[in-house]
């Protein structure tokens, strides 16, 4: 991802006519090319009004939006709105053209030819998950609320903008829908890297959409512009915690891999010593369970004291089964999950062959969270320092 | 559209054989009468058996004994015919102007720059109508002499309301969404006006243009009084022989042509509604 601003706002301000108090006072912002920058607030907040200044749906009363460095205030509004992607909320799916036609919208205005128009609006239709052969010639009435939004975004990818604004685009989808279309829109950008500027007023939405989250406060102003993972590490003021609400912490381990944690020494035996030697090795650490594994190192069961002092060698029905084993690449959010249920407190990691590579304990989810809450504020006091 | 009957689901055996047989839901007479659109298609053969029994009658008529004037009164080549076909010619020719009129002037008024002029252009159009139409005919009359084409103006004023109005709602009943979404994918204004929001008005203007016609035809009998001719002279003469054999030929012959062009209006309807809404 190239840091470069693809749409940068500069000192941005919109006074609706008839009222004294801007929705949107002097707003500076850089979006980088290829990235999802989540604007996020209170309803009422200015976030629409943000994101209609960018296409020009509203002109600005002040300051300037460039697009790739071109000053946009002064071209003409219906030509630049063809090359930006727009959903909004309510669809607004034309009734009265079949689906085939109203993602053609934006490639008729631009005189494409008849066959390259067709084309598009099929592979766009696979794009969305909808089967050309099926979807093509129905109406819009004849769609589901999923499968209407879905032809929503595939219109607006008509004809492929780099520049995508989506104001609340899942936000009148029934919860478990909506997930999925999260889902697939995330998988659908890793490929095709829009620059998307992205409104909801749910931060858990922003904190899944983005790759960078804006928190704004009345008047569209910005009250902290950073990654979900620093964002929730360290919220720089009360409104911001606020807003976040409770269970930021436990939603910023979705945001490490296991992979990033050093996971010390644990006692270990094979299943071919004997418990004597289990026992000595569970004296010298200082753990309550230890892990007997395999010939392969493959862990099998977990042993406490007492189950060694009467185990038969055999390691068969004694002690508990290891029933999970994650990955590096799972987060910790997931390991949180499996020792909840465990009854060691503690999860095992496995490589790709199922062989123990570290075992992760309460302990080191907490170190985690301190270390990435100290890089987010050291991260703050270094900005403040250069500022 | 005939798979919706065949199609629907019983009720289960067991809930069946507890409640005794089952019930078959029966699909209520006046869905299936607008499902099936009868009144679309039985209406040309009520018109057609109107045109029957009138022609029986006419035919009935002792016109060789009756007096000179109900003799000529009835005369269908040179009286009842060229009536009629006066009458539709203006009828026709007011409704087409009302459209040419009207239509364009609701799109203004629902355009930003002009709305807030539209409750007082409604206002005036109103008052076109809440006029006595033997005013405005006398009126039109006395400013553009006693003619047809008289008239057919004043007919126009009288049947402006229904096309403004039903234009202007049409227009406005447009989901604000859809407009939205048309502009912000940069469509001109003239472009979402055309090929959207006409489109999806249409079935609402087609209503008034429908009643604009039908009114218009009602009121074309009244244009004898200020010369136009049409069916009502052929009714103001059996009144005035007081005849009613020359009183009933005329109505009927009234009634046919609305009868017909109301039937004409709902065809258009029914096809040039956009499919999808
Ligand atoms: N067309 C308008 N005219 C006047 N005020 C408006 C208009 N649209 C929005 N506002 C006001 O601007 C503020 C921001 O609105 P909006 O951008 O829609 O907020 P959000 O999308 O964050 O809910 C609100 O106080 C709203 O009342
Ligand atoms: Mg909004």
């Amino acid at each position: 991802m190239s840091s470069e601003a693809k749409i940068r706002l500069d000192r941005v301000e919109k006074k609706y006519h008839g009222t004294s108090v801007p929705a949107v006072e002097e707003l500076s912002l850089d979006v980088h090319e290829g990235e999802i920058l989540v604007l996020v607030g209170p309803s009422g907040c200015g976030k629409s009004t943000t994101l209609r200044l960018i296409n020009r749906m509203i002109e600005p009363t002040g300051g300037k939006i460039y697009l790739d460095d071109e000053d946009v205030t002064t071209v003409d509004p219906d030509k630049l709105r063809r090359r930006i992607g727009y959903v909004i909320q309510q669809i607004g799916l034309f009734p009265h053209q079949t689906i085939a036609q109203n993602i053609a919208t934006v490639p008729r205005m631009l005189k494409w030819d008849k066959a390259r128009i067709a084309a598009r609006a099929d592979e766009l239709l696979h794009l969305a998950g909808l089967d050309p052969e099926i979807y093509r010639d129905r109406y819009p009435k004849e769609l589901s609320g999923g499968q209407a939004q879905r032809v929503g975004v595939a219109r607006a990818l008509g004809a492929d903008p780099e520049i995508m604004l989506m104001d609340e685009p899942f936000g009148a989808i029934d919860p478990i829908t909506r997930e999925r279309l999260q889902n697939e829109f995330l998988r659908l950008q890793a490929e095709l890297k829009k620059t998307i500027v992205f409104v909801t007023h749910d931060i858990d939405e922003a904190i899944k959409m983005g790759d960078r989250i804006a928190i704004l406060g009345e008047r569209s102003v910005i009250r902290q512009l950073d990654t979900p993972e620093r964002i929730l590490a360290f919220p720089v003021d009360q409104f911001v915690d606020d807003f976040i609400g409770a269970g930021s912490t436990i939603k910023g381990l979705n945001f490490e891999q296991l992979s990033g944690l050093r996971l010390g020494g644990y006692p270990t035996i094979r299943s071919d010593q004997s418990p004597q030697a289990g026992l000595e090795a569970l004296n010298e650490s200082n753990k309550t369970w230890l892990l007997v594994v395999d010939e392969q190192n493959r862990p099998m069961r977990w042993m406490r004291e007492g189950d060694l002092q009467q185990s038969t060698g055999s390691y068969q029905d004694e002690g508990s089964e290891v029933r999970i084993r994650l990955n590096a690449e799972d987060t910790l959010f997931d390991s949180l999950e499996q020792m909840l249920q465990s009854e060691s407190g503690s999860c095992c990691v496995v490589d790709r062959h199922g062989a123990l590579t570290g075992v992760v304990e309460m302990a080191h989810l907490r170190r985690a969270i301190r270390r990435a809450q100290v890089e987010a504020r050291r991260h703050y006091e270094d900005l403040e320092d250069n500022a | 559209m005939t798979d919706q009957i065949t199609h629907r689901e019983m009720p289960t055996g067991t809930e069946g054989s507890e409640a005794g047989p089952p019930v078959v839901p029966r699909e209520g007479f006046f869905a299936m009468w607008r499902r099936l659109q009868l009144g679309l298609w039985l209406a040309p053969l009520g018109i057609l058996a109107l045109v029957g029994v009138l022609y029986m009658y006419y035919q009935n008529l002792d016109l060789a004994n009756a007096v000179r004037q109900t003799r000529s009164a009835l005369q269908w080549e040179t009286k009842l015919w060229p009536q009629m076909l006066q009458h539709v010619q203006i009828a026709f020719v007011a409704t087409v102007v009302v459209v040419i009129v009207a239509v364009p002037l609701g799109i203004i008024l629902t355009r930003p720059a002009f709305r807030r002029v539209g409750p007082y252009v409604v206002a005036v159009a109103n008052s076109g109508q809440a006029l006595p139409a033997y005013g405005l005919l006398v009126l039109f009359g006395a400013a553009m002499g006693m003619n047809r084409t008289a008239a057919m103006w004043a007919f126009v004023v009288y049947a402006l309301l229904p096309v403004l109005r039903n234009t202007m709602v049409g227009l406005d009943q447009v989901d604000r969404s859809v407009i939205e979404a048309g502009r912000g994918m940069g469509m001109t204004r003239m472009l979402v006006l055309t090929r959207i929001e006409l489109p999806l008005a249409v079935p609402v203007i087609l209503a008034g243009v429908r009643v604009a016609m039908v009114l218009n035809i009602g009121m074309a009998t009244l244009a004898f009084l200020i010369g136009g001719g049409a069916l009502g002279v052929t009714i103001y003469s059996g009144i005035e022989l007081n005849q009613n054999s020359v009183l009933i030929v005329g109505a009927v012959l009234v009634a046919i042509v609305a009868l017909t062009f109301d039937w004409l209006g709902a065809v258009a309807e029914r096809y040039l509604r956009p499919r999808g809404i």
